[in-house]
């Protein structure tokens, strides 16, 4: 059950900060909540209800990990766009092995070990 | 520049799009907190930035343009990317009041009620990416 709530939590904020970035212009500020904490939000209210916020802070800690390697990953995806005639689709998948080696490499380097 | 409302224009959208970024939102929420109970905490916090309606976002974003162009004769495959582009240099931003987000979150929620600590971490997020988005209009870089 825990698992249908989740489920359900992140779909309708995460739907939520879509429809915000839907009617909102110009299209870079829009931009701006393609990188809204939707996920963050459903998940660390369900982490502190389930396991604690002692918990729920050692995620919040890797997310600045994943939040700068989600800068760069939108950085990239960005200026390739901009210069390169190629599909939209392939940028913005191809770019997330970018976005999950980089966070890994911030978190290895900077936070693991650390408290 | 002028940040302005346009419900109209989601009236161009279908609502496949909707279940479409409903699901991929219910399943990245769901797959944070799995990677979280198989590998930790520490790993699993990554995930809370996940990009993950973004490539639906861009892609929808630029076939909405390039419908637009084509409705007018044009083809608009670099209008469509273009408008993408623009969108992802808003997501950098964004991403940006993200790590504010994490770093509140992560020194107040042992002292302070969730819904205090994640409300104000909300905050935090707009007030560094709404600054920065008026501060790179006003000083543009090359692109």
């Amino acid at each position: 059950m825990e698992w249908v709530i989740r489920f359900l939590i992140g779909g309708a904020v995460v739907s939520a900060f879509a429809l915000l970035g839907d009617v909102v212009r110009p299209k870079s500020f829009a931009g701006i909540f393609s990188a809204a904490p939707s996920v963050a939000l459903a998940t660390l209210a369900l982490t502190v209800h389930g396991e604690g916020p002692s918990y729920a802070a050692t995620e919040a800690r890797s997310m600045i990990a994943g939040a700068t390697a989600m800068a760069l990953y939108a950085a990239l995806c960005s200026r390739i766009m901009w210069r390169i005639p190629i599909s939209v689709k392939i940028v913005t998948l191809a770019g997330l092995a970018l976005w999950l080696i980089a966070a890994l490499a911030g978190w290895a380097l900077f936070l693991r070990g650390s408290s | 520049m002028k940040v302005t409302m346009d419900v109209a224009a989601l009236r161009g959208t279908h609502w496949q799009q909707y279940a479409v970024r409903f699901v991929l939102g219910g399943l990245v929420t769901l797959c944070a907190g799995a990677v979280a109970k198989l590998f930790g905490p520490g790993i699993g916090g990554l995930f809370l930035a996940f990009p993950a309606i973004f490539p639906a976002s861009a892609t929808l974003i630029a076939k909405r343009e390039q419908q637009k162009k084509s409705q007018q004769g044009l083809h608009g495959t670099v209008r469509g990317r273009r408008a993408a582009a623009l969108d992802a240099a808003g997501a950098v931003l964004g991403a940006t009041g993200l790590v504010g987000f994490a770093l509140l979150v992560w020194r107040t929620l042992s002292n302070l009620p969730t819904a205090v600590t994640l409300l104000a971490a909300t905050v935090v997020w707009l007030a560094i990416s709404l600054p920065l988005w008026w501060w790179r209009k006003s000083h543009p870089w090359r692109r």
